[in-house]
């Protein structure tokens, strides 16, 4: 097994053996989750807190089925309405939350670098299911996932990202992903909603979506946040839909098998029409959402083995 | 009446711009003459032989906050006074950005009664409006006659340009320094990171440079408009710098400053998230350090500072974009300055120009000269001395340095404030 990280905080500290090797696993939990009967002790016996600072339904709940499956006590926080209004540190609260003695710590926060910080306060393996705009690494692995059962593989494909780059870091992930696998990626909105430095990234940036997306294998959509709809970034929603949401006359340009992505929830005709986020040959959307829990059941299951290894070799007194 | 002698100096003189051996007499608190590096002593004199190492005017440190009054547990002038001797800053220069700040005569005379339990030289600057609130100036008469060598409302920007050109005319008529912080508020509010490639991929909220060529085009303006003395706290990007040349043809009465971190750092050293440098403005890309350095060499720059702000562990315990800004910098800016030396970006005395002949030389004061009649407010140090930097062994109340645990060069062996002796045992 070549998964070696103790955390998975990012796309970014992974090498690409490590991708795959935890893409093979996912393969196999999502034939798993297929079956009628779907239970694994993998983790019987280990503790699972899921600390989301921000709102989430989506991949607080994936989080929590993929545990479940394992056979790990979950455990919910929502910490928005918590210790953190009474003026508790993210240091205190991960120290609190530590002397329970979970085994996995699955964390989403809205500053940058907040779950690093954790990381290196506890001493379980954390998770980073989302911080502000850096990473959202199952996410990446979840689209990585969905594009090679699709595709057949996840390499020399031409992949357009679409929308707000600048403030997603679902974009993030996935372009440091899909770069270390190498793909072609072409990034595709208002100059906006790029992030700065795109050009010293190695990516092609589009503001005209047609060329864009022409000749594409995999367009990807990004949901743009309502609070950023009005005046700020773009003029209305619906110059933002003429000009940057996926209708069938854009869609027409790439390649005539290229799969349509999105990390949801959708703003129908906002960035993508309603009838190509529901076609069943075009739209992977669903396929998103499944694969998400067998990723994240995937990882959990690496990090609990990576967890007690090393336990194991502090308890004999190996020297690590 | 005590007279000592320092014999075998490497005499540092910012004013000719000399480096060279010789001897230095110190009479009464003051500089009593130059001669050559093995000197007798006259009858009565303690002498000090340096040694070869290096003798230059004490430094004089534009822009160090203080505790005193409201974040004593951060840094108190007892604390930031020992932190300057044994860092040969014989001279604080200290901001108004107190809680409260220092904004009335009154709060000015406190702070300058605390700053008795320095060893050090303190000169107070005061707030340029009220609570630093940007609606309604200071009395800056008044404080000037209590002693306040400026006006600034530190990194807070005056938006209302109305109210500063008002602040400027009033000052102009009294010969008053006005700091400026350049910088389009609106643009940087809640940035913690130069835009570009590094501030992307990490997810740090980001300032293009150009808010701070922004600012400084706005204020420019409104100095020529009114013809007051005023000063940059900081220009730290290359772009800045036409505008400022500018300024300065025209024949305004234009200095700039910058921090000594944006010499010596660049955005990458933040690498990951650690907040300890986490400045504002934030660091720059590499390019433009290196142009800053040069800036300096050439004078387009005049004062480099520490830009000394102590945070508790508590404020920098945080995520990144959520922790307080600043570092400490009393007792590292020797040291930190010592790497441009010694990469070869300045000399000695164009070093010694912009931390402690340019700074006293703007506001007023009698330091930063190695000449016969001037203080005797000396720092003695070795420069090429190696040491690893511990931030536990500082003596700021606050250990928030971004050198711990770097490789740096240059060591104080001893500081004089008025020819008494405020650091150092050994030679």
């Amino acid at each position: 097994m070549s998964f070696r990280a103790r955390h998975l905080l990012g796309i970014d500290h992974l090498k690409p053996d490590e991708i795959t090797a935890l893409l093979d696993l996912a393969q196999e939990y999502a034939a798993f989750n297929r079956r009628t009967i779907k239970h694994s002790d993998a983790l019987a016996g280990m503790t699972q807190i899921n600390m989301f600072f921000e709102n989430s339904t989506r991949t607080q709940s994936s989080f929590e089925l993929a545990g479940k499956r394992l056979g790990a006590d979950v455990m919910n926080m929502s910490m928005q309405s918590s210790s953190v209004k009474k003026g508790e540190t993210l240091i205190d609260t991960a120290l609190t939350l530590n002397a329970m003695q979970p085994d996995l710590l699955v964390v989403r926060h809205p500053h940058s670098g907040a779950v690093n910080l954790l990381a290196e306060k506890v001493n379980c393996a954390v998770i980073n299911a989302g911080d502000g705009r850096h990473e959202h690494p199952t996410q990446a692995l979840l689209d990585a996932l969905t594009i090679r059962r699709a595709k057949g593989r996840l390499h020399r494909l031409t992949i357009a990202i679409c929308g707000d780059i600048a403030h997603s870091r679902v974009a993030r992930s996935n372009l440091i992903l899909l770069g270390k696998m190498e793909n072609r990626i072409r990034l595709v909105g208002p100059p906006t909603l790029m992030p700065s430095g795109v050009a010293d990234m190695g990516v092609e940036v589009h503001q005209d979506m047609k060329k864009g997306l022409e000749g594409a294998d995999v367009v990807m959509m990004l949901r743009l946040q309502k609070e950023r709809m009005d005046g700020g970034f773009i003029p209305s929603e619906r110059e933002y839909f003429h000009r940057f949401g996926l209708d069938a006359e854009k869609l027409a340009v790439a390649a005539p098998d290229a799969i349509v992505m999105h990390p949801g929830p959708m703003n129908r005709g906002v960035e993508i029409d309603g009838t190509i986020a529901d076609d069943i040959n075009r739209s992977v959307i669903q396929d998103q959402v499944e694969m998400g829990v067998a990723v994240r059941m995937a990882a959990l299951d690496l990090l609990a083995r990576n967890l007690r290894a090393e336990r194991g070799r502090a308890a004999s007194g190996v020297m690590v | 009446m005590s007279t000592t002698l320092f014999t075998n100096a490497r005499l540092i003189d910012p004013e000719a711009q000399t480096d060279g051996m010789g001897s230095l007499l110190v009479r009464d608190g003051r500089i009593a003459g130059i001669g050559a590096p093995d000197e007798p002593a006259p009858e009565g004199a303690t002498q000090i032989d340096c040694r070869g190492r290096a003798l230059a005017p004490g430094i004089v440190d534009w822009g160090v906050k203080i505790g005193e009054p409201g974040e004593r547990h951060k840094e108190s002038f007892r604390s930031a006074g020992r932190a300057a001797a044994a860092g040969g800053v014989t001279t604080v220069i200290v901001r108004p950005d107190t809680l409260p700040p220092i904004d009335t005569p009154e709060a000015l005379e406190f702070a300058a009664r605390r700053a008795t339990d320095a060893p050090v030289n303190i000169r107070h600057m005061a707030a340029l409006t009220r609570a630093r609130e940007g609606r309604e100036m200071v009395e800056i008469g008044f404080l000037t006659d209590a002693g306040a060598v400026a006006f600034t409302d530190g990194v807070r920007v005056v938006r209302d340009s109305k109210l500063l050109s008002r602040c400027m005319t009033y000052a102009r008529g009294l010969g008053a320094l006005i700091v400026g912080h350049p910088q389009d508020a609106s643009l940087s509010a809640g940035a913690a990171a130069t835009s570009g490639k590094f501030a992307s991929l990490y997810g740090i909220p980001a300032v293009s440079p150009m808010a701070e060529v922004m600012g400084l085009d706005r204020d420019l303006a409104l100095v020529e408009m009114t013809g007051v003395r005023w000063h940059a706290d900081q220009i730290t990007t290359e772009a800045a710098l036409p505008a400022l040349a500018r300024a300065r043809d025209k024949g305004l009465d234009v200095t700039a400053g910058i921090s000594i971190h944006h010499l010596t750092l660049n955005e990458y050293d933040v690498g990951d998230y650690r907040t300890f440098f986490r400045f504002t403005p934030p660091l720059r890309p590499e390019t433009d350090r290196q142009a800053m350095v040069d800036a300096v060499a050439s004078g387009a720059i005049d004062v480099i500072a520490s830009f000394h702000t102590p945070q508790d562990e508590e404020s920098k315990r945080l995520p990144f974009e959520a922790a307080a800004p600043g570092a400490v910098g009393l007792q590292t800016l020797l040291p930190a300055a010592m790497r441009l030396v010694h990469q070869g970006g300045l000399t000695l005395p164009q070093l010694w120009r912009a931390i402690s002949l340019n700074p006293a030389r703007r506001l007023g004061l009698e330091a930063g000269r190695l000449a016969k009649d001037a203080p005797a407010d000396l720092v003695l140090f070795d420069p090429d001395a190696p040491f690893v930097m511990d931030r536990f062994a500082l003596l700021s109340k606050s250990k928030n340095t971004p050198f711990d645990g770097a490789r740096m060069q240059g060591r104080v062996k001893g500081t004089w404030v008025a020819g008494n002796r405020v650091y150092g045992g050994e030679a």
